[in-house]
């Protein structure tokens, strides 16, 4: 057998970021597959060392244009522990309402690059069109539609007046109703056949290699952080969403489960919203180290934060979800999928390559 | 075929989804972020807060020649120096800037009145 080496990536019409794999190729099965990671490493990590810890939540905003509010949420708890306060409830309840925002318009922006993977293009449209509703809703609460900027060490800087919230519920009945319009979409015969068996990762592989997130929850993996409670989650009813198909359509379904349950989450939040503070303010010293887990729209994201009292953090360490789900999809490619799926079981896992190397 | 025909109908007398962006703009949201303006600048004290408090550094206040400058390319539109402003000089204006060619500072004078008006004479 001859085997031959095709390099896929890092610019190629259905990647969205820059990630290489080089395929080694049986006839048109895959035999290996090497990840190669670091074109576009900004060197944020450094960056957080040499700015004042006020101005590193812009930075860690920068860090994934996708899921800013996770990277802040993350950031500020951190540093909130090491300081030693905590949000006031009203803050908390806002801070879940943009990660769970965040969710969604990341996990429709996922089905429409699924599809354009796929080569349904009119999906990939109307995916998109419903998106620009979300991110709309999140300009209206938060003043711009990428970087919120609403996350502050103590609490939020914006309040959410009650039109606002109100108009929030609007947006979530629009977006509920136009998913149930392509809902279909599971149930069409060529996204089965494209996705249905392809890229299988079990549950035992999934453990062994660390997978996180939706790509965990697809192989039956009950991990969920939002369970641990942190921010309002201990006060909102709800189940992670495990699928055991432990394939492609797996991990498309779990992501559309989740998609319903975070439009459920924010109207829990919208009822259950207390009244008072959103800001605490405190001058204490940053000394000593800090772990900060938060479920990002792609799985665990992992913060280290390291203070030694002086007026700037001594060192920051970000562990982003795509980071964990890079090898087991080396494991999903090297099961001798086709060639052509390779584009279809990489997207599976939602890369966000941007944030992984910072 | 119906549910077909049903949509091939209801576009024909549906409203444009799509804008023509250059000639149509939308109207900002209420409280966007597009780009920030030293609305103001007649109740600039030149306090430095603004300056301290951007995160990329983007502000410079010239306190002897009452002249504040923005870097518009550096300024990430947070909203920190509006907040951070005790006399409301900042504001932050929803429409976004425009594309530019040459990057140019964006500066910002201080008008200064005269104590005395002169008399008005007949």
């Amino acid at each position: 057998m001859v085997k031959s080496t095709i390099t896929f990536g890092p610019q190629h019409p259905v990647f969205p970021e820059p990630i290489q794999f080089i395929l080694k190729v049986v006839d048109e099965k895959v035999v290996l597959a090497e990840p190669q990671i670091g074109y576009v490493h900004r060197g944020i990590e450094k960056a957080f060392e040499l700015n004042d810890p006020k101005d590193n939540i812009f930075l860690a905003e920068r860090i994934c244009g996708i899921c800013p509010a996770p990277h802040t949420t993350a950031y500020v708890r951190g540093v909130e522990s090491l300081m030693g306060i905590e949000a006031p409830p009203r803050a908390k309840y806002i801070r879940t309402i943009m990660n769970e925002l965040n969710r969604i318009h990341s996990h429709i922006l996922w089905a429409g690059l699924l599809g354009d993977a796929i080569g349904f293009e009119s999906y990939f449209m109307q995916t998109w069109n419903y998106r620009e509703k979300v991110l709309d809703a999140i300009e209206k609460i938060s003043g711009h539609r990428v970087t919120y900027a609403m996350n502050a060490i103590g609490g939020v800087r914006r309040d959410m007046t009650n039109e606002q919230l109100r108009g929030l519920e609007k947006t979530m009945d629009y977006v509920e109703s136009s998913l149930e319009n392509i809902e279909d979409v599971m149930k069409d015969y060529t996204i089965k056949k494209r996705t249905q068996g392809i890229g299988i990762l079990t549950e035992e592989e999934a453990r062994r290699d660390g997978a996180v997130g939706p790509t965990a929850r697809a192989s039956g993996i009950s991990q969920d952080l939002r369970t641990s409670g942190y921010d309002a989650y201990g006060d909102l009813k709800f189940e992670p969403v495990v699928v055991n198909n432990c394939d492609s359509y797996g991990r498309f379904a779990v992501r559309w489960q989740e998609l319903k349950q975070s439009i459920d989450l924010i109207r829990q939040c919208i009822v259950k919203m207390p009244s008072g503070e959103i800001l605490t303010k405190s001058n204490n010293p940053m000394n000593g180290e800090a772990i900060s887990r938060v479920e990002a729209p792609r799985g665990e994201l992992f913060y280290y934060i390291k203070g030694n009292g002086s007026k700037k953090l001594e060192r920051v360490k970000v562990r982003t979800p795509t980071f964990a789900n890079i090898i087991p999809t080396v494991t999903m490619l090297s099961k001798g999928c086709q060639v052509a799926d390779v584009s279809v079981i990489v997207l599976s896992m939602d890369p966000c390559i941007s944030c992984t190397e910072r | 075929m119906p549910g077909m025909l049903k949509i091939i109908f209801g576009n024909l007398f549906k409203k444009r989804a799509t804008r023509l962006y250059p000639f149509e703009k939308r109207a900002p949201f209420e409280n966007a972020r597009g780009s920030m303006d030293f609305a103001h600048m007649e109740n600039c004290i030149f306090c430095n807060l603004c300056a301290k408090n951007c995160p990329p550094k983007a502000i410079t206040v010239d306190r002897a020649n009452k002249r504040n400058a923005l870097d518009p390319l550096r300024c990430i539109q947070c909203g920190v120096c509006a907040e951070a402003c005790p006399k409301k000089v900042i504001e932050m204006r929803g429409q976004y800037n425009e594309p530019c060619y040459a990057k140019r500072t964006h500066v910002a004078a201080q008008v200064v009145k005269c104590a005395q008006t002169p008399p008005e004479q007949k």
